[in-house]
């Protein structure tokens, strides 16, 4: 039995079930497969090194670049790490919109997953809806920020700017109209018994398993075990809106579905409640020293001149310390740890990569099950290679 | 479970000498000596009061000015008690770290994250090779002496055709 042959097939890089540029080597007998390595690092551009030599402003951009379906909560990560050490607070409605962008990223980036995870097992029709919807929440992005996909709009020290006119009617005209996509994708899938088929009883994680091999978010709630940091950690507010934690109950790729089908309800909800509640004021923190001061001010007074060009120059300084907040991510637990040394750049700059973890255990959902059954345990758990390899 | 708390508990176990308190913007930080960290991370573990059943980061930082120079971090979540703790461990240039992978499996990409960026090897590790670089890359990119540039970028970039090399051309 030892010396048994197996046969190596190669998946990717270049596959389109694997979401970008990932290998798995599977070793197989007959159809089942024995092992299934991982080879990663194809996307590998250094964006840590490389944040250590621009200032915290300038290296905001690239963390869009990781999580690129979602990059609203990778700017939202990024800038409350370095707003825990600047010890600055934002205003209540900063707090808002960064909650409505997040949950709009939420919401993008799990219509995404569906569409993609639904064409790698022969739904095509899945993915022409739900990039019919998604294309709304990034015209949204674009009206906001003028950006579709890499807005870099929530900064250091709160918002680029507040939402435009116009933004609030296109955003109630959405919650209208997605939870009657979200009907029409699960009428395809829910009860279809191709889908079924392909997804029930596949890659079983047990909820232990998911703490040994750290996995978060969308895949530990299908196992049945209720861990939001939204609400464990509250950031940004969210303790102040009601939405439930959907869970699962096997731990199978139709459970995260479901999770995850469930989670775009919630995020409705969230939307709605922070629009109707949506306070006035000031988006921005007060710190002069951390916000470039309002356009109007520039042409009247020579401080805030100076301000604005020392910010977007020097930037600002943190003083020395190490910071890391954990955000809910539509992936997992996000985050980035700073170290700062008092100069305007992060000394260190670690990301908490949620794909990175999720796809460890990828091996141990795919020994015993067929080959065929690959590309639904790599759909399933959503990953982004832009943010394993960094 | 309190920050305060998880520090007592590990005050009654591993005594005064065990490991410092670091007090950071971040809240807590135990430092751990190396030759003690496989323990005192296990304990961290296996304590039914602790149970920190899930590592959710380990990486490294380079501390070029400093003595020892770098530090390894670890980032424990207890899901089921509440609260995080950060422990961290301090070790020189060639010194070698106890893995983790057996405590926690999650660490096994980690370690090896850290490995391929720092250079920093951990005894023990089942499958400890580069992760994200090429396994024919030279040097440890995260480290402070690694040029963000890489190590070649002042040299010329000559393109040269394997048959040229060969000399069948």
């Amino acid at each position: 039995m030892e010396d048994r042959e197996y046969m190596t097939i190669n998946m990717g890089p270049q596959h389109p079930s694997t979401h970008g540029v990932l290998r798995v080597i599977c070793e197989l007998e007959g159809e089942r497969i024995v092992k299934a390595e991982c080879v990663i690092g194809y996307l590998h551009t250094g964006m840590e090194k490389e944040a250590e030599y621009l200032t915290y402003h300038k290296a905001l951009p690239m963390t869009d670049r990781m999580d690129y379906l979602s990059a609203n909560n990778n700017n939202l990560a990024f800038s409350l790490s370095i707003e825990k050490i600047l010890g600055v607070e934002i205003p209540p409605r900063g707090q808002y919109l960064r909650v409505i962008l997040a949950e709009l990223s939420r919401l993008a980036s799990h219509l995404v997953w569906i569409g993609t995870h639904a064409m790698d097992l022969g739904a095509m029709t899945i993915f022409f809806y739900a990039f019919r919807e998604r294309e709304k929440i990034l015209d949204l992005f674009e009206m906001m920020s003028g950006v579709r996909m890499m807005p870099s709009w929530i900064c250091p020290g709160g918002l680029r700017g507040d939402m435009p006119d116009g933004f609030e009617d296109r955003l109630r005209q959405l919650l209208k109209e997605l939870p009657k996509a979200l009907d029409d994708i699960e009428g395809m899938l829910t009860n279809n018994p191709i889908w079924r088929e392909r997804t029930m009883g596949i890659g079983v994680l047990t909820t232990e398993e998911c703490f040994a091999l750290g996995v978060s978010g969308p895949t530990i709630r299908a196992t049945g075990f209720a861990w939001d940091i939204r609400k464990s950690n509250p950031y940004s507010g969210y303790e102040q809106f009601e939405f439930n934690i959907p869970i699962g109950k096997h731990g199978d790729v139709y459970d995260r579905y479901l999770v995850r089908m469930a989670e775009m309800r919630e995020s409705l909800k969230i939307l709605q409640q922070a629009i109707d509640g949506l306070p006035s004021g000031s988006i921005n923190t007060s710190d002069l020293k951390v916000v470039p001061p309002p356009r109007e001010a520039i042409d009247t007074s020579m401080e805030s001149l100076i301000h604005w060009f020392k910010i977007h120059t020097e930037g600002f300084r943190p003083p020395v310390g190490e910071a890391y907040v954990p955000i809910e991510s539509p992936k997992g637990e996000l985050g980035f740890y700073f170290v700062s040394d008092g100069t305007n750049r992060p000394y260190r700059m670690h990301t908490r990569a949620p794909s990175f973890m999720n796809l460890q255990a990828l091996e141990k959902m795919a020994v015993g099950r067929l080959i065929a059954d690959m590309v639904a345990l790599i759909g399933s758990i959503d990953i982004v290679l832009g943010e394993i390899d960094r | 479970m309190s920050q305060d708390a998880v520090i007592a508990t590990l005050r009654k176990r591993f005594g005064e000498t065990g490991f410092t308190v670091e007090h950071s913007c971040e809240g807590a930080v135990l430092v751990v000596p190396r030759n003690k960290l496989r323990d005192f991370l296990k304990a961290m573990k296996e304590d039914e009061e602790l149970g920190f059943d899930m590592l959710t980061d380990l990486f490294g930082v380079d501390r070029y000015d400093r003595k020892p120079r770098f530090e390894i971090v670890y980032f424990l979540n207890s899901i089921k008690n509440g609260g995080r703790v950060t422990v961290k461990t301090r070790i020189d240039g060639m010194e070698s770290v106890d893995t983790a992978s057996d405590i926690w499996r999650a660490a096994e990409w980690l370690e090896r994250e850290v490995y391929d960026m720092f250079g920093i090897e951990f005894k023990n590790h089942p499958d400890l090779r580069r992760i994200l670089l090429t396994d024919d890359f030279e040097g440890y990119p995260l480290r402070k002496d690694f040029p963000t540039e890489g190590p070649d970028f002042d040299k010329p970039f000559v393109v040269e055709f394997e048959e040229e090399r060969e000399g069948i051309r």
